[in-house]
C-alpha cells in the first residue's frame, strides 16, 4: 500500500497530509502500537514507524532519548515489523524511517521481504542518500515499496534532481539545516526548495523537521502535500494518550485550513 | 619533509571514497543536508593539495610551530632487553605531545583558506580536542569541542587545556557518552553550522574525503620515518608499529610503507579487559562490516546493527569504529590487525619510562606492547614503532592504576 493512495486522497480532499512519526518501542513495543492506532484515530493520514538506531545523526535531543529509551527496554528489529504490521492493518499507509545500518545488518533483501510481508509502505532513511545504496533502490522495486530518500535546502538542483528521481511514494524534504526538534521551519524558509523540488518532479512532497503546531501546519499545508512530524508527538506522548490525541487533532485541523 | 598530493596508489580510495570498490569499504553514508558541504570540502581540499603555496605554508607552520620532523630515536636499553632493534618515531615530541597537531594544522589551514571563521571537533582522550583548539588560537578561529562526559572526567587534565587555550568544551551524555556520541554529536552541530562551520574531523574515519584527507594531513610520519631510517640505517625496518582507535597515526605511518611488501606492517586495537570478556575495542579482530559515522567499515555491533559499546583504559582507543582503509588493509591481507589487553599496555607504558626515561600515551604503549610481542619472533630484526603521544594527559589513569604514591602494606615503602 503505497504512500500515494493517501496523498492522492488529501489531495482530493484539498488540503495536505498529515504524517505522524513514533519510534517503535517507546515507551515499549505494546506501548507504541497503541499510540500509533491513537495518532491514527485523530486524523494521521500515514504514519512513520521509528527504528531505534544507537548512533542517530538526524535525531535532535528529544527523538534520540525517546530512542535510547525503547533500545534500553530492549525494542529489536523483529518488533519494529510487529508495530507495522499492527498499525498498516488499520488501512494507514506505514513506513518505517531508520538510521541505515540497521537495515544493512538485517540484510537489504530481506528487511525488504519482510517489510512487504508486514503489510509497510516502504522506507525513510534519512542518512543515506540515493547514490550509495543502490541495493535498496532494487530490493524496494522489486516489491513495490516506497524509497523515501531527502532533499535538503542546501542540495543543488542537480541533486535534487537525482533524489526525486529515485523516490517513490513522495518526498521528504527537510525544513530546515538542523535536526529534528530544534529549530521551527516557516513557509517561507522552506518554499525556495520546494519549488526547486516541484521543477524536478510530479510526487507529493512532504515537509518534516521542525514542525510541530497546527498554526506551522496550516502555514505549510499552502505550500507542500504533507506535513511531517516526529518530535512534537513524542513530546505529547510523555504526557500520555489524550495528549497525543488532541496535538493529532489539533494538527490534523491545521492540514485543512489551509 | 615537502607535503605534496601523492600518485595514486593501488591500495587508495576511488574518487566517490571507496577503498576496495563499493563492495569495499569507505565511501559517504551522510544524510543529504552534509552532502553539499563534504563536496565542498572535498573540491578545496583537492585544489589545496594542488597549490604549491598552501604547501609551503603547511610544511612551514609544521616545521616551526609543530617542531616537524620529528626525530626517529634508537631505544637501545629497550632494544637489548627484547632482542630485537626498536625504533621510535617520537610523535610525543610534536608540539601538544601527539601527531594529532599535523591534521589539525591541515585542516585548519584548509578552513581559514575556504573562509570558514568556526571549527567544531570531536575528542575522546582530549588530545584531538587539545589539538583542534591549539590550531583555532593560532588561526583565530571561534571552536567549540565535543567530548563524552565520561572522558571528560578521565581526561580532565586536557579539558583544562582546551579551556585555557580558548576553546567551548561540550560534554555529551548520550549513549556511551564516550567518543562515538562526541562524534554523533559533532555531526548534528554540523548539520545546523555547515554554512560556517568546518567539521575537522579527529581520525582517518567518517565520510569521504576524510579517511584521505586525513591521512595525507598525517602521511609525513611515515614519509619522514621511511626516510629516517634508510639513512640511518641504510635499510627498511622488518616491521612497522601502530596503535589503532580510528587510525589516523596508524595510516599516518603505514602509508609510505603499503608498497614495500618486505615491510610487515602491524596494527595493535584495544584489546580491554581481554578478547574474550566482550570488554574491549577491538574493532577489525571482533567486528563485523558495518556502516558507522559515515563509512562502511567493521564496527563492533549487535545482530541487529546497534552499535556495541567498546572499553578501553585509553579514551583514545575506546572506538567501536575504525578508518575505512584500515579495514581493507586488513580484508586483502596487507596489514595485520591484533588486540593488545589493558595490562599489556600498561606494562609496556611502565617498562619504556623504566629503560628509556621516556612516558608514552597509553594509546602509544599499546603499539609498544604490540612491538614486545613481536620481538620475541623477530629477535635481531628491526621493528619501528609510532610513538604517537606522551603519557602526561594520562598521568591521573598511571596514578591509578599502578598505586602510584601510596605506601606499600608490608614494606611502607611510598612507590
Amino acid at each position: 500500500m503505497s504512500v500515494s493512495t493517501a496523498f492522492e486522497k488529501a489531495r482530493a480532499d484539498g488540503r495536505a497530509a498529515l504524517i505522524g512519526y513514533l519510534p517503535a518501542g517507546y515507551p515499549d513495543v505494546d506501548g507504541s502500537i497503541e499510540a500509533l492506532k491513537a495518532m491514527v484515530a485523530a486524523g494521521c493520514d500515514v504514519i512513520e514507524v521509528g527504528l531505534a538506531y544507537s548512533d542517530p545523526v538526524m535525531d535532535g535531543p528529544v527523538i534520540q532519548a525517546a530512542v535510547q529509551h525503547a533500545l534500553e527496554g530492549g525494542v529489536r528489529t523483529d518488533d519494529v515489523f510487529r508495530v507495522v504490521e499492527a498499525v498498516a492493518a488499520t488501512g494507514t499507509p506505514t513506513l518505517v524511517m531508520t538510521s541505515w545500518n540497521p537495515v544493512e545488518r538485517h540484510g537489504v533483501e530481506r528487511f525488504a521481504q519482510r517489510l512487504h510481508d508486514a503489510g509497510g509502505a516502504g522506507l525513510i532513511t534519512p542518512d543515506v542518500t540515493p547514490e550509495v545504496v543502490p541495493e535498496w533502490i532494487a530490493a524496494a522495486d522489486a516489491r513495490d515499496l516506497d524509497k523515501v530518500f531527502l532533499v535538503a535546502p542546501s542540495s543543488t538542483d542537480e541533486r535534487i534532481a537525482m533524489t526525486t528521481s529515485n523516490c517513490r511514494g513522495f518526498v521528504y524534504a527537510t525544513g530546515i539545516m538542523g535536526v529534528t526538534g530544534t529549530t521551527q521551519a516557516t513557509a517561507a524558509g522552506v518554499a525556495p526548495l520546494i519549488a526547486r523540488t516541484r521543477l524536478t518532479t510530479q510526487l507529493p512532497i512532504g515537509v518534516g523537521v521542525g514542525v510541530s503546531t497546527g498554526a506551522q501546519a496550516a502555514e505549510l499545508s499552502e505550500h507542500v502535500d504533507g506535513v511531517i512530524v516526529g518530535t512534537a508527538f513524542v513530546r505529547a506522548l510523555d504526557s500520555g494518550l489524550p495528549a497525543l490525541t488532541a496535538l493529532t487533532e489539533e494538527l490534523a485541523a491545521g492540514v485543512r485550513r489551509a | 619533509m615537502t607535503t605534496h598530493l601523492h600518485a595514486p596508489t593501488p591500495y587508495d580510495a576511488d574518487a566517490r571514497g571507496w577503498f576496495g570498490g563499493p563492495e569495499g569499504f569507505g565511501g559517504r553514508f551522510m544524510p543529504e543536508a552534509l552532502v553539499a558541504a563534504l563536496d565542498e570540502l572535498t573540491v578545496a581540499w583537492q585544489d589545496a593539495m594542488a597549490d604549491p603555496a598552501f604547501l609551503a605554508e603547511f610544511d612551514a607552520i609544521l616545521r616551526d610551530y609543530a617542531g616537524v620532523p620529528s626525530s626517529l630515536y634508537f631505544a637501545e636499553r629497550l632494544s637489548d632487553k627484547v632482542g630485537a632493534r626498536i625504533l621510535l618515531k617520537r610523535e610525543d615530541l610534536n608540539h601538544t605531545g601527539a601527531h594529532k597537531i599535523r591534521n589539525v594544522l591541515g585542516q585548519a589551514l584548509l578552513t581559514k583558506r575556504m573562509g570558514k571563521t568556526r571549527v567544531i571537533a570531536e575528542t575522546g582522550a582530549g588530545q584531538h580536542g587539545v589539538a583542534s583548539a591549539t590550531a583555532a588560537a593560532y588561526f583565530g578561529l571561534d571552536c567549540t569541542v565535543y567530548m563524552g562526559s565520561v572522558d571528560t572526567k578521565r581526561q580532565a587534565l586536557n579539558v583544562a587545556r582546551m579551556h585555557l587555550l580558548g576553546a567551548k568544551v561540550v560534554a555529551v551524555d548520550s549513549g556511551s557518552a564516550t567518543l562515538k556520541d562526541a562524534i554523533n554529536e559533532a555531526l548534528r552541530d554540523w548539520v545546523s553550522s555547515v554554512d560556517h562551520t568546518a567539521y575537522l574531523f579527529g581520525t582517518a574515519a567518517g565520510p569521504h574525503p576524510f579517511p584521505t584527507m586525513v591521512r595525507e594531513f598525517c602521511r609525513g610520519i611515515g614519509d619522514e620515518a621511511r626516510a629516517q631510517v634508510l639513512e640511518q640505517y641504510g635499510a627498511l625496518p622488518d616491521a612497522i608499529v601502530a596503535c589503532v582507535g580510528g587510525g589516523s597515526n596508524a595510516i599516518g605511518l603505514f602509508t609510505a610503507f603499503l608498497e614495500d611488501e618486505d615491510v610487515a606492517i602491524y596494527g595493535f586495537e584495544a584489546g580491554g579487559d581481554g578478547f574474550e570478556t566482550g570488554r574491549h575495542a577491538a574493532t577489525i579482530h571482533a567486528g563485523e562490516r558495518g556502516v558507522l559515522h559515515g563509512a562502511r567499515t567493521f564496527v563492533l555491533q549487535d545482530e541487529d546493527g546497534q552499535t556495541v559499546e567498546s572499553h578501553s583504559i585509553s579514551a583514545g582507543l575506546d572506538y567501536p569504529g575504525v578508518g575505512p582503509q584500515h579495514s581493507y588493509l586488513a580484508d586483502i591481507g596487507r596489514a595485520t590487525y591484533e588486540p593488545v589487553t589493558d595490562a599489556e599496555a600498561m606494562d609496556a607504558m611502565a617498562l619504556l619510562a623504566r629503560t628509556e626515561g621516556i612516558i608514552p600515551a597509553i594509546e602509544s604503549a599499546h603499539a609498544l606492547a604490540g612491538a614486545l610481542r613481536l620481538a620475541e619472533g623477530r629477535q635481531g630484526q628491526t621493528i619501528l614503532v609510532n610513538l604517537s603521544g606522551r603519557g602526561d594527559k594520562d598521568m591521573g589513569t598511571a596514578l591509578e592504576y599502578f598505586h602510584l604514591g601510596e605506601a606499600d602494606a608490608e614494606t611502607g615503602d611510598v612507590e
